[in-house]
């Protein structure tokens, strides 16, 4: 393992299943303490990454080391976290329990372990409920639970598939916390979601995969200037349905209208909005609420698959 | 309503084909295999050969007569030295070699000819003993010994019906005043017409005679369960508990298909655990558990019947190792190569059955025929009784536990490599 080594390093991964492609040539390199996110609709080849991370996925082609180390060898299974998607826990054990199962596969033992254990416990906020039977934990509960089975070891390089699925925006805050205090240790996160916000707010940067290939790759800022330029969106909100000429006149301008609302893509906000609301004077019709935002990465994601990340 | 929910089962049970196809399959199955065991019974009496050892002390003509006719019934198997029925017979069984047969459980009877039974087969006269045929039996098999002594009185009567008569006509003579040489003379002719048409080896058949019982003075020696205070109950822990330790190391097999399903084992094979490890730690519980079960069954069995327990440690503790290892490792085949706990089950059901059929849980393997009986030799059923059977019934000595414990410590192995190779699918995408 070598200090100069990144925490993950992708190059030209490729894996098929039964003929069908699931990563083409994916490339990416996951930087200290950083938090890399990756989004894209199902299918997209997310969770075949992630895997090929955790060790259970052999590519085809490509390569692959966290920190300089191939993932199946000893020593990267002991600086790697894998938290997966589904609460992957013995429901019968209580969460300490099953700390300790994953904490002992991980190679801890004695005050070590029971030092992470209790740490996790507290870390969690499940310390009062350690002795509980984990079916008995509410979603969020087992949620948090999942993530410090997969940390107990302290990993370096920690892989996080969808940890947010179906927990209540409560119990999401105190996940974020959690990763918080996880990227402030220095551990290097590869991040999945379905969750644009949480694309946008966690992640330093952030990878878009689609059809087994990465997009786009980079800042939120960087993804959206590539993509959409220096654009906003705008929205006028019309008090009673627009009329055919209006419509036609619009739709020169490159808007998509509809009977009530028109939206477009806009470059100089200030000319663009004068010229639209004369228009709508000139075939007297009244707006109701016109609103103006800057480029998302929702739109960027639409751009770019011509999806809507949920589909 | 109840409809539907009879439907959402049918739909699942057609969306697990393996489970579908084994639930239609698995009576099928078991009808087949319990038909060829009991449903051939009569079949089976005339088929079942009982090996015998017999020990020809006297080797005077009628013994050898009487000897081959007993080699002419189809119900025995005479065997005047071991392995007489292979390449390599060795030396003619002498009276201690044909109990140690007995003792060992190579053979479960024995018949010994005394000296003078040729001369005397039976006798009137008071104060004159007729030799006393032997048979030293086994009685964990009470069958062989009755049909043997049946069979001596039988054959007695068709193979040497001159030599029966002849020492009846000698009592008359002695007792009765004498014969006229009229009289004797035509004894004499009537003599030599029975031995004429006494049965002979080759023809197999019946001669005419008179029909007897218990003429011959034949002693049975149960050489096995004279000191036992309750000899069938070793047998019985030993033939339920393996059936039972089978189906209970099928089901906690189980737990690796729920870690499959609950995506935990995913979870385990990025850890430092390998497949290996992991299927060596479940062994280990599986084994631990099994070993466990065996005890308390054989303890209750201790304490409520009499099983002498604490006489047979030693062999009882290697047996039980042995034999919950091969269990287990049993378990942990089926749990790999089946997909869902239905599958599970089905084939558990149908595999354990079978194999505690053929191997002499449910009866045992002495009743069956022969080609059954080493059938049922592929079984850890059969091995494990034998195994305990040799500790608790015929007392052996450790070390002649061996083919016992190599045969399950080497399905031990066996099962689990299985299980490690069809685990591959699990290991790596």
């Amino acid at each position: 393992m070598s200090d100069r080594a990144l925490p993950l390093e992708v190059r030209n991964l490729s894996k098929s299943f039964g003929g069908r492609l699931a990563l083409d040539g994916v490339s990416l390199t996951l930087s200290p303490g950083e938090i890399l996110g990756l989004l894209g609709p199902n299918g997209a080849g997310k969770t075949t990454l992630v895997r090929s991370v955790a060790g259970r996925v052999m590519p085809d082609e490509g390569s692959l080391q966290i920190l300089g180390l191939d993932p199946a060898d000893d020593a990267a299974r002991a600086v790697r976290g894998w938290v997966p998607q589904e609460t992957a826990l013995y429901s019968l054990l209580s969460p300490r329990e099953n700390l300790w199962t994953f904490g002992r596969y991980q190679g801890l033992a004695g005050e070590a372990l029971e030092a992470g254990i209790a740490k996790s416990l507290e870390w969690i906020g499940l310390a009062d409920r350690a002795n509980e039977k984990t079916e008995r934990l509410s979603g969020g509960m087992k949620r948090r639970l999942n993530i410090a089975a997969g940390t107990i070891h302290s990993p370096r390089v920690l892989l996080l598939d969808e940890p947010t699925v179906g927990v209540d925006p409560q119990s999401r805050e105190r996940i974020y916390a959690m990763i918080g205090e996880l990227q402030s240790q220095g551990v290097s996160l590869l991040y999945t979601t379905h969750y644009m916000e949480e694309a946008e707010r966690l992640c330093d940067r952030i990878a878009i995969i689609d059809h087994g290939k990465i997009i786009a790759l980079g800042t939120k800022e960087e993804l959206v200037r590539r993509t959409l330029g220096s654009r906003q969106a705008l929205t006028i909100d019309a008090v009673s349905p627009i009329p055919p000429p209006l419509k036609e006149k619009l739709a020169r301008l490159g808007a998509a209208v509809d009977d009530l609302k028109v939206q477009v893509s806009v470059e100089d906000a200030a000319t663009q909005i004068r010229q639209l609301l004369d228009l709508f004077h000139e075939e007297r019709v009244s707006v109701r609420d016109l609103t103006l935002k800057s480029a998302t990465l929702e739109q960027v994601f639409l751009q770019l698959t011509g999806r809507e990340l949920r589909e | 309503m109840i409809l539907a929910v009879a439907r959402n089962r049918l739909m699942s049970l057609t969306h697990d084909r393996a489970a579908f196809v084994l639930a239609f399959v698995l009576p099928v199955a078991f009808f087949t295999i319990f038909a060829a065991i009991f449903g051939r019974s009569s079949e089976r009496t005339a088929t079942r050969r009982i090996p015998v050892a017999v020990v020809d002390e006297d080797g005077s003509e009628n013994s050898r007569r009487f000897v081959a006719a007993l080699r002419a019934e189809k119900g025995l198997r005479v065997l005047l030295a071991p392995g007489e029925d292979r390449k390599a017979p060795g030396q003619p069984y002498s009276r201690q070699d044909a109990e140690a047969a007995v003792r060992g459980g190579d053979i479960s009877v024995a018949l010994v000819i005394p000296r003078g039974f040729g001369e005397r087969p039976i006798s009137f006269e008071p104060g004159i003993e007729r030799p006393r045929l032997t048979i030293l039996a086994d009685s964990s098999d009470p069958i062989a010994p009755q049909v043997l002594a049946g069979l001596v009185q039988k054959v007695a009567m068709t193979a040497m019906p001159d030599a029966l008569a002849r020492s009846g006509m000698e009592a008359l003579d002695r007792f009765g005043g004498g014969l006229t040489p009229e009289q004797r003379s035509k004894m004499e002719e009537n003599l030599g017409w029975l031995r004429r048409h006494s049965q002979t080896p080759s023809s197999g058949s019946t001669a005419a005679g008179p029909a007897a019982s218990g003429l011959i003075d034949v002693e049975t020696r149960d050489l096995m369960g004279e000191t036992k205070s309750n000899p069938t109950v070793a047998f019985l822990a030993a033939g339920l508990g393996v059936m039972f330790l089978l189906f209970s190391a099928a089901g906690a097999g189980g737990a690796l298909i729920e870690e499959v399903e609950s995506g935990t084992l995913d979870r385990i094979l990025s850890t430092r655990v390998s497949m290996s490890k992991l299927l060596l730690g479940k062994l280990l519980y599986l084994a631990g558990i099994a070993a466990v079960q065996l005890t308390v069954m054989f303890l209750w069995g201790s304490l409520v019947f009499g099983l002498e327990l604490r006489k047979h440690l030693a062999g009882f503790t290697v047996m039980t190792v042995a034999t919950a290892l091969a269990c287990s490792t049993y378990g942990l085949l089926l749990a790999s190569i089946c997909r869902t706990r239905m599958q599970l089950v089905a084939v558990a059901n149908l595999t354990i059955l079978t194999m505690s059929a053929l191997g002499g849980s449910m009866f045992p393997r002495y009743l069956m025929p022969e080609g059954m009986q080493k059938a049922g030799l592929v079984t850890i059923n059969a091995w494990a009784i034998d195994g305990f059977q040799k500790v608790f019934w015929r007392e052996e000595p450790l070390w002649r536990l061996w083919p016992q414990v190599a045969a399950l410590l080497g399905v031990t192995v066996l099962l689990l490599a299985l299980a490690r190779r069809i685990a591959r699918r699990w290991e790596i995408a």
